[in-house]
């Protein structure tokens, strides 16, 4: 068994698998050594009575991230769309937000918008609030994600959508759609995998989600490897298959290269 | 088909007219348009085809003016010089699809239509290829094919083989031939003398932005009458065997 590859060949599958057991027995080591220079002994048995209360905040992350997914996309696109529109004050509005947002840290969104806007403007339902904030956050991302794939349109298709006869609305649908979709598809999949993880900073306002609920357990028994852990594990129950549909997605409309 | 142009100007946001007062009248079944590069060539065809506004003057085919309405869109099949098949569709689609929802064709008849100029074209085997996966010359063959397909009254040609190799060249421009025996009326611009002058009846030399010579291609190629087409002529047969 090697621990080596060739970047040519395929890796064969019995050395694949010797190797990933390898990096295991290292991982795992490496967390061994740093548990018992701390000296703790790992004992996730006081969780199972949680479960319940776990379940909920696990259900609470997967709804706000889901909610958010939706309402970002939609500022999303319309951000884009004003941003290569013709309204001039829509256009730099656009370009501002989306400066704005991306420029500053989702922590101090969150207390900004939570406290001033919230407080000013009566939304005091702390899971709106967490929605709005999250889809607020992520639409400037997902606006320059669906600009990139604009600009990225390739001039003659559209002429040639035009050359065959389609009306505006055929060039729109049959045309420009399909091949925007294809092109934005896997980066949106990978960014409602951020959004589930940027979801854990609501915590922040008390929004009592997956972070949330495992802060307040760890607080409570002050069992922080067991919880941080947990934690770890249940995010990246979400975020992996997205990933992976991400990928799969990727290489389903790679024909573009 | 009489194509009738009068007084067409074309101006890219108001610097100098690219096109400038161009007059046509005649009829037209096989026209080869040529001159150097950026000379307007592309610009002439595109208003043509309705891709583009004209900025001034007329222009009309059997009678009815040339717009960017669909109505006219429809009637002209217009090929690329490269990158004008659907990338996210395959060959097959790519011809079925103009078919199905411009044309009014059912899907069968749409299907039996492509393979029958697929096959004729010996492109049946591509069919299902998406165009990534089509060498150049089988592209073009196929975005020929996608043009023809529902029977236009013009077909325009914008360099169809300058992209591509000697070989393919021939490959397209031999379809090309093949359908001006059936009476398929085309205007190409194109480089290729040898094309223009054996497979064009008639010849048009674009020239800072006017006809500055049309005729009978053997006529204009055998006896040019400006000193502009003389060198165009010379420079591009330098190299030539
Ligand atoms: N969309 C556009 N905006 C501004 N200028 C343009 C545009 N399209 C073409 N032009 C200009 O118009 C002139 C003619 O261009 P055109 O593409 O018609 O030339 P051509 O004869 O087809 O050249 P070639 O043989 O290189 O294809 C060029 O100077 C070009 O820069
Ligand atoms: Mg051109």
């Amino acid at each position: 068994m090697s621990i080596f590859t060739s970047y040519s060949e395929k890796t064969h599958p019995f050395k694949a698998t010797f190797n990933l057991v390898l990096m295991s027995l290292l991982i795992t080591a490496l967390f061994w050594l740093a548990l018992s220079l701390v000296g703790v002994r790992l004992n996730f048995s006081f969780l199972a009575p949680l479960s319940g209360r776990i379940f909920d905040g696990y259900l609470m992350t997967v709804c706000l991230s889901a909610a958010s997914f939706f309402i970002s996309l939609l500022l999303g696109v319309a951000c884009a769309a004003m941003q290569s529109g013709k309204i001039l004050v829509l256009r730099y509005f656009a370009k501002l937000y989306v400066i704005a947002i991306r420029g500053t840290p989702l922590i101090m969104q969150v207390y900004l918008f939570f406290y001033l806007m919230g407080t000013a403007y009566g939304i005091t339902n702390r899971f709106i609030c967490g929605v709005l904030i999250l889809s607020l956050f992520e639409g400037a991302y997902i606006a320059e994600i669906v600009r990139g794939s604009l600009l990225s349109m390739d001039g003659t298709q559209l002429e040639a959508a035009k050359a065959v006869g389609f009306t505006k609305k055929q060039q729109l649908a049959l045309v420009v759609l399909p091949q925007l979709l294809a092109r934005t598809l896997p980066a949106l999949t990978g960014q409602f995998a951020s959004m589930i993880k940027d979801s854990s900073l609501l915590c922040m306002i008390a929004l009592i989600e997956l972070t949330q609920t495992l802060r307040e357990i760890s607080a409570m028994n002050f069992k922080m490897f067991e919880c941080y852990m947990l934690l770890g594990v249940l995010y990246l129950s979400l975020t992996l298959p997205i990933t992976y549909a991400s990928k799969r997605l990727e290489q389903r409309f790679d024909y573009e290269a | 088909m009489r194509l009738e142009i009068n007084g067409l100007v074309k101006a890219f946001d108001g610097k100098t007219a690219v096109l400038d007062y161009v007059n046509f009248n005649d009829d037209v079944d096989t026209l080869a348009l040529i001159g150097r590069s950026g000379c307007g060539k592309s610009t002439l065809l595109r208003i043509l085809g309705g891709l583009i506004p004209a900025s001034g003057g007329t222009v009309c085919l059997d009678g009815e003016p040339v717009s960017e309405d669909e109505r006219h869109r429809k009637k002209i099949g217009f090929v690329f010089q490269q990158g004008g098949l659907f990338s996210h569709l395959s060959a097959l689609d790519n011809i079925t699809l103009p078919l199905v929802k411009v044309h009014g064709f059912s899907k069968s008849k749409a299907q039996e239509r492509a393979f029958e100029l697929l096959d004729r074209f010996g492109l049946a085997g591509e069919a299902g290829k998406k165009p990534s996966q089509l060498s150049g010359g089988q592209k073009q063959r196929i975005a020929i094919a996608r043009a023809v397909a529902p029977k236009p009254r013009m077909l325009l040609l914008d360099e169809p083989t300058s992209a591509l190799d000697p070989e393919y060249t021939t490959e397209v421009l031999d379809m090309i031939r093949e359908l001006k025996d059936e009476k398929l009326s085309f205007i190409i611009a194109t480089h290729e003398m040898g094309f223009a002058l054996h497979a064009c009846e008639k010849m048009v030399f674009l020239y800072d932005g006017k006809i500055a010579e049309y005729g009978e291609s053997r006529e204009v190629f055998a006896n040019p009458k400006t000193s502009e087409l003389k060198e165009f002529l010379s420079k591009i047969l330098e190299w030539k065997v």
